[in-house]
C-alpha cells in the first residue's frame, strides 16, 4: 500500500497541492533536501498532464497520485484514466493558441528530472512511475 | 514560508529605457501561467516588443510557464523585438538547462545587465 494516496478533482488549482504533499512526504521519506526541487517539478509536470488530459477527455474523473517508500526508494505514481496516450493533446503547452511548446514537453522534463521513469499505457489511461534515493524511514 | 504569506503569481511591469520590464513573483504553472501569458499578448498587443522578464522572485517555473515564455518570444519575434529573461536561481535556471532553452532565450543576472545587452545588440 502507497504511504499516502491522493485523488483530485482535474483542476490546474490542485496541482500545486498535489506538489507541495509530494515534497511534503518525500521529505519526510528521507529524500535528500537537494532532490526535493525536483521531485516537487517532477510531480507537478506529471499532474498537470493528467490534469489536461481529465480536462479533455473525462472531467467528472479524479486524477490519482501514490506515494509510496519501498526499499530506499521513494516512488511516485500518477494515474490518468482519461483513456488516451501520452501524446493526445492537440495543442502544447503554454500558448493555448498553438504557440508554446510541443505536446509531450512535459514528459521530456519529467525524464530528465526523475533518477527512474516508467510511462506506461494502462487500459484505462497512462501511468507515470518515478522515483527516487530515499532514507527509506518507515512511512 | 507561513501558508498567509502565499503569492500564487504576482504580475507588474514598468518601462525602462525603452524596454519594457516584467516582473513577476510567486509560482508558475499550469493554474497561473495563463495570466503571465495574457500579460505579455496584452504588451505584444499595445505595441511592446522589447521585452525584459524579471524571474528573480519567481521560486517555481514548469514546462506550462516555459511554453508561455517561448511563446511571448514567438510574438515579440515576430514584430523584429526580443524577450530576455533576468534569472540567477540554480533551481529556476536547472529547467531552462534540461529542456535545452537557455540556448534560446537571454539570461541575465540582472535588469540592467539585460538592457545593456539589449542595447549593445542594437
Amino acid at each position: 500500500m502507497a504511504t499516502v494516496e491522493l485523488s483530485f478533482t482535474p483542476l490546474p488549482a490542485h496541482v500545486r497541492t498535489a506538489r507541495l504533499i509530494a515534497a511534503a512526504v518525500a521529505r519526510r521519506s528521507g529524500v535528500a533536501e537537494s532532490l526535493l526541487d525536483e521531485v516537487r517539478l517532477a510531480v507537478g509536470e506529471a499532474c498537470s498532464r493528467a490534469v489536461e488530459e481529465h480536462q479533455l477527455h473525462c472531467p467528472a474523473e479524479p486524477v490519482r497520485l501514490a506515494l509510496s517508500d519501498i526499499a530506499g526508494r521513494f516512488e511516485v505514481e500518477v494515474t490518468d484514466t482519461s483513456g488516451h496516450g501520452t501524446g493526445s493533446r492537440p495543442g502544447g503547452r503554454g500558448g493555448g493558441d498553438g504557440a508554446g511548446l510541443p505536446a509531450g514537453f512535459g514528459i521530456a522534463v519529467i525524464a530528465g528530472l526523475a533518477e527512474e521513469v516508467e510511462i506506461s499505457e494502462t487500459p484505462t489511461g497512462t501511468s507515470i512511475r518515478m522515483s527516487w534515493p530515499s532514507a527509506g524511514r518507515p512511512g | 514560508m507561513a501558508l498567509e504569506d502565499f503569492v500564487d503569481l504576482k504580475l507588474d511591469h514598468h518601462s525602462k529605457d525603452g524596454i519594457e520590464i516584467v516582473d513577476v513573483e510567486g509560482e508558475i504553472d499550469v493554474y497561473t501561467a495563463p495570466r503571465l501569458r495574457e500579460l505579455l499578448i496584452e504588451l505584444v498587443n499595445n505595441g511592446f516588443y522589447q521585452l525584459v522578464v524579471n524571474m528573480e522572485k519567481v521560486e517555481f517555473l514548469d514546462s506550462t510557464g516555459l511554453g508561455v515564455l517561448v511563446g511571448g518570444l514567438k510574438r515579440v519575434r515576430a514584430h523584429d523585438g526580443s524577450l530576455d529573461l533576468v534569472c540567477t536561481q540554480e533551481r529556476i535556471l536547472k529547467i531552462f538547462r534540461i529542456t535545452g532553452l537557455t540556448k534560446v532565450f537571454g539570461i541575465h543576472d540582472t535588469v540592467d545587465a539585460a538592457i545593456g545587452a539589449r542595447k549593445s545588440e542594437k
